[in-house]
């Protein structure tokens, strides 16, 4: 059967991660202009001094996005991933599990950043700097959550061995989770210079 | 059924021009200084839209009536120039009537909501709460006294939170439920909400604004003419919103100095 | 090959045909069957308010026995504003976004291009299931004790955002608002993904962006609206359900005291509610009007039967649209108390979206000159959705200037223009769709005489109901009012109770059009493919079509949509899949 229908099967994926991170984007923005403008709105805003642990995550992050990138498919697979799959490699798994696990260590430390802002006594109401913390990495969380579910796909793509997808979920998963590194760096950036 | 439609068009668009043109539903009277400019911007637009609807409805009903007729057998015809003239045409009449329109609303909008009231106005503080609104004149010394949320209270009255045991200012503060203003002076209203968002609307006065809670509002206008009238909300506020209002009453200014004396005596 | 349909075969079991279904078509329907219930639910709600509005004192039959709010059956004003809230929520959400968008572009995106499925048939799925917890959570907002929220479809903070102590249905009735919302953001974020992504990557071989069937335009056109507007709202709904229920301070400030109790909140910006609201409010017009925009340009090149004028400029005027509908939000804030000067920044920008809209008007007035026009229901829904668009979409003029909106702000003459060019000209465009596409869809063609009956009892009643609404407007009358005691207005109460009756007629108009849905969907003559002797894909494949759509082939395609009128062959039009050569002059 010839393909009509479909330039490359990469393609709905790739453009589908592309939309996602353009509704991303647009819903942090919001958050953001929400943030400026709160800021000014009172004299209420309250300076306080963010949890080590995050200089950590933000480590962790970056080399998650590293790990992920040395886990990419070598040459043979992006030639031709729409061909018959025989001469495909498929992504590799230890590279792999490590990001995955630099992920979970990412939010295992923003679960500590949490609790040692609620040892200070900052809750999620007590002001509103806070409370666009707990909101500002919360959300960037839940959506970190979700690249994790697509690499843990991955996975189970490659250990199915059908490289063809595997391909096609590594491209994708990754494009999100590089995403999601760009994301905690501009999150990181807001709340330095803002909180 | 295609002429039953051509009809139907036709019929409605006479019958709503009707309506419109004899002013049986029209705006009231206008009392303030300002409004007649408002007044003169809505006839102005009512007349160029009143006639693009006319004439788009009845181009619709006669395009309809001309070419409904089933006759499959007839050769179909553009438009004469195609697209062009509908761009061309819109962007040239819709375009010069924006920039009419724009450039006079401008300016009327401008004089009322920004350009700064007159120094020499009476001010009036207003409360807006869940479903009153009070009216606050500072008295003879000229000074508001500070405003204490905590201090509210409805059943002893206090409906501005003031503190008159310790602020000397608050004192003499007089709170009505009905807004008096003297004719052909400039009133300065600071609009203050107790609780959500309500609005100061006055048909006679032409003049809405939101109240904003934690904002402080200012709205100015001059009555030009006595009248006793309504000030209702256009704000959702809760329950008791479409019962929210208070009198306006624009006096002489002997019957105003008359009705603030009797006030302060209360 | 990973083409969507064969990771799944057509399915055998119930539940994953009819319910749990991957298939566009049958989530199309599904959409469809959900506005329905809700359009159905938000015009009961709209009778009740309106026989309230005229009737103040009368008793509702029955009523009372249905709903404690409404004791003995007569509306209190808490239960109007619920009345109120529930039916402008259930319409522009479930009903102006659901049907239109992604009930008809669901079930006939896919096929106008020529693909099997959408891109992510899961995340479809998906996509309606979360809109339908979304409907569930907000109708059980009726069951709850404080009673279903009353802040309106815009729930201005803080009445929203300060619970129960800003009076009844501000309690569980309101998080349940919020969280709806929420909800119906996401299904829709996924819904627009998809239609995205599907119209860039699944077009079949010759269906270059140029060919695309204008209603395909409009969705894809319409979801990149949406995935820009609700990626605001669902983090305003975030915002405003943490200061609801987290004690956060976003959009409540200091020493607000209600119910005389000093709020435990400070700080907050109101208008930073509205800025996020109106946003998204906004586009969401657009959202609601712009498939009809498309549905409307796709049929009236079939019932004319002559290319439809400037198709071209037609999408030019479409996207523009979409570009202007995010710089003109601050036009529903001329009155809420932001810089005063900002109004005229959103003014010109509103006044000058009148401009592509009007030449899309006269573009389809001018498609009708010189036409051979087949009058049949779906023709006549567009020319009713042209003339209703044209009024409401005058009365905008009036609404764009501040200095005009100062005395028409918060007036019946807002809630007379935004149903007309929002309410009614895109449910004009749904009927026009569901008469046109409904033999596609069930393989039977709808009764033309119940129909045309249905068009022409309709068409007067709504302008019987929405263009005396300028008049009161005119007169001062405020909207949100559950009766009219105030001096002024109480003159307006005969008019009110024309328009009552004028809805009442205008409803059982309806039950005309629902006796031939459901008599169509099991009698109705058998459809042919191509009924309608249309050029697009959906009608080179059989009513319905199969599981895959096509048959098993991909379909290729060699011409436009626009191909009508061509003179000097049998039939008077070329199908988009048939290679024959481009005809030197479609007309003469």
């Amino acid at each position: 059967m010839t393909s009509l229908s479909v330039k490359s099967p990469a393609a709905p994926a790739q453009t589908g991660v592309l939309v996602g991170i353009a509704a991303i984007t647009m819903s942090f923005a919001a958050y953001s202009s929400a943030l400026i403008v709160r800021q000014g709105a009172s004299p209420d805003w309250l300076h306080f001094t963010l949890p080590r642990v995050l200089f950590f995550n933000t480590l962790v992050v970056l080399a998650s996005s590293a790990t992920l990138y040395v886990a990419r498919p070598r040459s043979r697979a992006t030639a031709d991933p729409a061909g018959s799959g025989a001469a495909v490699d498929a992504p590799n798994l230890t590279w792999l599990y490590a990001t995955i696990l630099l992920g979970f260590l990412f939010l295992a430390g923003q679960i500590m950043a949490w609790r040692n802002l609620a040892a200070q006594g900052l809750t999620l109401s007590s002001s509103p700097s806070s409370s666009f913390f707990y909101l500002l990495t919360a959300m960037h969380g839940l959506h970190l959550l979700g690249g994790l579910a697509g690499l843990l796909y991955v996975v189970y793509r490659v250990r199915r061995s059908s490289p063809v997808r595997a391909v096609v979920a590594y491209k994708a998963a990754s494009l999100y989770w590089h995403f999601m590194t760009v994301l905690w760096l501009y999150l990181f950036a807001i709340l330095a210079t803002r909180i | 059924m295609g002429k039953v439609f051509a009809i139907v068009v036709t019929i409605i668009t006479i019958v709503a021009t009707a309506i419109f043109v004899s002013h049986v539903w029209w705006l009231p009277p206008d009392v303030s200084q300002l409004g007649a400019g408002i007044d003169r911007q809505i006839s102005e637009t009512m007349v160029t839209s009143g006639i693009l609807f006319v004439v788009a409805q009845l181009t619709l009903a006669l395009f309809v009536w001309r070419f409904a007729d089933n006759n499959d057998q007839r050769k179909i015809k553009i438009f004469p120039g195609g697209a062009t003239p509908m761009v061309v045409g819109a962007i040239l009449i819709v375009g010069a009537e924006i920039l009419a329109l724009t450039l006079v609303g401008t300016k009327i909008w401008a004089s009322i909501y920004v350009a700064p009231a007159d120094p020499h106005s009476l001010k009036i503080d207003v409360q807006a709460e869940q479903f009153a609104y009070y009216f606050r004149y500072p008295g003879p010394d000229g000074k508001f006294g500070a405003i204490h949320p905590e201090l509210i209270d409805e059943s002893s009255g206090n409906f501005f939170g003031l503190d008159p045991a310790h602020d000397t200012a608050a004192r003499d503060d007089i709170v009505a439920a009905t807004l008096a203003v003297p004719v052909n002076t400039p009133i300065l209203l600071e609009l203050h909400s107790k609780d959500v968002n309500h609005a100061f609307y006055a048909p006679e006065l032409r003049i809405q604004q939101d109240f904003v809670p934690g904002l402080v509002i200012p709205l100015h206008f001059t009555a030009i003419r006595l009248t006793k009238s309504e000030i209702v909300c256009t704000q959702l506020c809760g329950l008791g919103h479409y019962n929210m209002r208070a009198y306006l009453e624009v006096m002489s200014a002997e019957d105003f100095k008359k009705w603030l004396n009797d006030q302060s005596a209360q | 090959m990973t083409s969507p349909h064969s990771s799944h075969a057509a399915p055998q079991s119930f539940w994953r045909k009819y319910v749990f279904s991957l298939d566009h078509k049958v989530i199309g329907r599904q959409y469809l069957d959900l506005s329905l219930v809700a359009v159905t639910t938000g015009m009961i709600l709209s009778w009740l308010m309106r026989l309230h509005l005229a009737w103040p004192t009368r008793a509702i039959p029955f009523l009372g026995a249905l709903s404690p709010e409404a004791t003995g059956g007569i509306i209190t004003p808490e239960y109007y504003l619920s009345l109120m809230t529930m039916h402008g929520t259930i319409m522009v959400f479930f009903v102006l976004t659901t049907a239109p968008f992604a009930g008809f572009g669901n079930f006939i995106l896919p096929i106008q291009i020529g693909a099997e499925d959408m891109a992510f048939p899961h995340f479809n799925m998906m996509s309606f299931w979360v809109t339908f917890v979304a409907f569930i959570v907000l109708v059980s907002a009726f069951f709850v004790p404080e009673g279903p929220p009353l802040a309106g479809w815009t729930a201005y903070a803080p009445l929203s955002a300060v619970g129960k102590d800003s009076g009844p249905g501000e309690g569980w009735g309101q998080t349940l608002w919020v969280i709806s919302i929420g909800i119906f953001c996401i299904g829709q974020l996924i819904g627009s993904l998809n239609f995205i992504a599907t119209t860039l990557d699944l077009r079949t071989k010759g269906m270059t962006l140029a060919r695309m069937p204008y209603s395909t335009w409009a969705w894809f056109i319409t979801s990149v609206i949406g995935l820009i507007a609700f990626s605001v709202l669902l983090p305003a709904c975030v915002l405003l359900l943490l200061d609801r229920v987290a004690g956060t301070s976003f959009f409540i400030p200091a020493g607000l005291v209600i119910s005389d109790r000093l709020q435990p909140h400070a700080g907050g910006s109101p208008l930073l509610w509205q800025h996020l609201f109106w946003f998204f409010g906004h586009p969401e017009v657009y959202i609601a009007i712009l498939p009809g925009f498309g549905i409307v340009s796709h049929i009236l090149p079939v019932v004319t039967r002559k290319p439809l004028l400037g198709p071209r400029v037609l999408i030019a005027c479409m996207i523009a649209i979409g570009f202007l509908s995010y710089t003109v939000w601050g036009h529903h804030m001329f009155m809420s108390g932001m810089n005063p000067l900002s109004a005229t920044l959103f003014s010109v920008p509103t006044l000058i979206i009148t401009i592509p809209a009007a030449i899309a008007t006269l573009l389809w007035i001018g498609t009708l000159y010189g036409s051979k026009l087949r009058f049949n229901t779906p023709a006549l829904f567009c020319l009713g959705f042209i003339s209703v668009f044209v009024s409401g979409g005058l009365s905008g003029f009036f609404l764009a200037q501040p200095a005009i909106d100062s005395y028409l702000h918060g007036t019946y003459f807002v809630v007379g223009h935004f149903h007309f060019v929002m309410g009614v000209a895109a449910m004009f465009a749904i009927f026009a769709g569901l008469y046109f596409w409904f033999p596609k869809m069930f393989g039977r063609m709808m009764n033309e005489t119940l129909g045309k009956w249905h068009f022409i009892l309709t068409f007067i009643g709504v302008y019987c109901i929405f263009m005396p609404m300028h008049y009161l407007g005119l007169a001062g009358n405020v909207r949100r009012y559950s009766t009219f005691t105030v001096d002024y207005m109480k003159g307006s109460i005969p008019l009110h109770r024309f328009i009552t009756v004028a809805a009442l007629f205008t409803g059982a108009a309806q039950l005309i059009f629902f006796y031939n849905l459901f008599r169509s969907r099991f009698r109705g003559e058998i459809a042919p493919a191509n009924p309608w002797q249309a050029t697009s894909l959906e009608w080179t494949t059989s009513s319905p079509p199969p599981h895959d759509n096509f048959g098993g082939h991909h379909p290729v395609v060699y011409h436009g949509p626009n191909e009508y009128g061509v003179a000097g062959r049998e039939g008077d039009y070329i199908m988009q899949t048939s290679p024959e050569p481009e005809p030197v002059a479609a007309a003469s």
